[in-house]
């Protein structure tokens, strides 16, 4: 079966190692709060043809929009005059490891703040400029630039102290079965992980490849851009992208996948 | 064609008066009109409509693409089954397969955030159910018809 031109089934013990050098953990022992033995990257489910696109960067459709994010880092915008690399420079070292952790809490504000809420709150109040829209094509751009400074780093989102409250809400988020259909994350992501639903083979729904380019929509696909769909899929009326109950549902699953490797920008179809 | 319209929609049982037994049953037909199988399978295959081998393999619907594997294969339902079983199941499986994943097809309220088809926005105040009356005798129809 293996090798045939539509939609291969990929060989359940591959192994994602990046431009030969990046070596990424898609498959590990679940965290104890996760009622799985074993988390899986959602690499794992796609066929042989979308896996190996996401092998080396010059096949990777998601690379170019980190390009053209190192261009938005360096150039000035807004009332103060400042670009992202005034403040924190060379983005290999400064971001470093900063997907990893996030959604997390910060101090200041405190709030729980995802990547996208810290780059437009940067925006906003550092650089006097307009905040991207929440799911808009410059922030996944923006996102991918900043992910992939930590590819092959464990996810190891917190989820207890000051975030604990939101990341019950997130778990309860979860597990509501909405809309018409009457169907929960968990239903899909959890019950039938590994089995086929109509043309789509079910993943555990992790995040840690995000922002995604899906081949789908030939872009690439925020966190929330991709909750919003699989919502309405229950013939339900969708959280809003930046929302507080889809903040609260990315940081619980964000720790459903701790352990994983950042792959961000990950493909997929 | 109106009148007899009517008269259909005045003999049709709405959502909340349809009674399922202890096992969640429905003996009586929501329409009192006889359900026609190739309807019923079309319903099935229909995306916007059942779309029920979203989640079922059945033999006999094989032409239509893409059948999933979340429910089980349901090649001789009808044998399994009794007619009144299987309008308990499809008009809401819930009240035959507790917690089942399975949508309730004929139920038009006690939902969280019910949305308006697959638009993503909130639904109408009254909810339409997803299948009408005589879509559900239809589909019973045809299960009837998948014979071991
Ligand atoms: C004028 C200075 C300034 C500019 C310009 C700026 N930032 Fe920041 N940035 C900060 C400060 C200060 C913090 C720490 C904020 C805090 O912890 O409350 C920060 C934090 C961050 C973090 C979180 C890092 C971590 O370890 O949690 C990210 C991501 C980030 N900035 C991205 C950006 C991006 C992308 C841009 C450009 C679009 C940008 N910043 C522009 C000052 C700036
Ligand atoms: C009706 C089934 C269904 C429900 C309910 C559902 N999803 Fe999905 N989801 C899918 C399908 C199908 C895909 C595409 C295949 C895959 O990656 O699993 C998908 C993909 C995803 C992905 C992308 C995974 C990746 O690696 O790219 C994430 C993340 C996700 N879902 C999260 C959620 C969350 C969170 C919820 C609840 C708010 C949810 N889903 C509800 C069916 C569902
Ligand atoms: C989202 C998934 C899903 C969809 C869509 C779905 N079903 Fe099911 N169905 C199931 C599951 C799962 C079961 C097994 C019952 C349980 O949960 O234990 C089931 C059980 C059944 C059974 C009894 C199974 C047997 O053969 O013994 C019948 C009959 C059935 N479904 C018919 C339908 C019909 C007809 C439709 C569409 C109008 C449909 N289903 C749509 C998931 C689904």
């Amino acid at each position: 079966l293996l090798g045939t031109a539509s939609g291969a089934w990929s060989d359940e013990n591959a192994t994602l190692i990046v431009n030969g050098e990046i070596e990424m953990v898609t498959r590990t022992a679940a965290p104890d709060h996760v009622p799985f033995d074993e988390i899986r990257s959602g690499w794992t489910f796609r066929t042989e043809e979308t896996q190996v696109l996401q092998m080396d960067d010059f096949d990777n459709p998601g690379m170019i929009f980190v390009d053209q994010a190192i261009d938005t880092w360096n150039t000035a915008e807004g009332s103060e005059g400042k670009s992202c690399a005034s403040c924190h420079e060379d983005v290999e070292s400064s971001m470093q490891g900063v997907r990893a952790v996030y959604p997390k809490w910060n101090e200041t504000a405190g709030e729980v703040r995802t990547l996208a809420m810290q780059i437009n709150d940067c925006r906003e109040n550092q650089m006097g400029a307009n905040p991207y829209k929440y799911d808009s094509n410059p922030m996944a751009a923006m996102e991918a630039l900043i992910s992939v400074q930590s590819r092959g780093m464990p996810v190891n989102v917190a989820i207890d102290g000051p975030v604990s409250e939101t990341w019950e809400k997130g778990k309860e988020i979860y597990y509501t079965r909405y809309g018409q259909l009457e169907l929960s994350c968990a239903n899909c992501h959890e019950d039938n992980y590994d089995n086929m639903i109509r043309a789509d083979h079910l993943s555990q729904g992790q995040i840690n490849g995000f922002p995604t380019y899906r081949l789908k929509n030939a872009k690439l696909n925020t966190v929330h851009g991709r909750f919003k769909g699989c919502v309405r899929d229950t013939r339900a009326e969708t959280f809003s992208p930046g929302s507080p109950e889809f903040v609260a549902l990315e940081l619980y699953v964000a720790s459903r996948g701790n352990g994983l490797s950042v792959e961000g920008p990950s493909v997929r179809n | 064609a109106c009148a007899a319209t009517n008269a259909v929609q005045a003999a049709e049982t709405a959502p909340s008066n349809v009674t399922h037994d202890d096992y969640g049953s429905v003996a009586a037909s929501l329409t009192g009109v006889a359900g026609d199988p190739a309807r019923g399978a079309a319903v099935m295959t229909d995306r916007g409509l059942g779309n029920c081998i979203a989640c079922h393999e059945v033999t006999a619907l094989k032409d239509a693409p893409w059948h999933g594997e979340v429910g089980p294969v349901l090649d001789g339902a009808g044998s399994r089954w009794t007619e009144a079983d299987l309008r308990g199941i499809v008009v809401n499986s819930k009240m035959v397969f507790d917690g089942t994943i399975m949508p309730a097809y004929y139920k038009n309220s006690g939902y969280v955030r019910p949305g308006d088809l697959y638009t993503g926005k909130a639904g109408p105040a009254e909810m339409p159910t997803i299948l009408s009356a005589q879509q559900v005798e239809d589909v019973v129809a045809f299960l009837l018809t998948l014979q071991d």
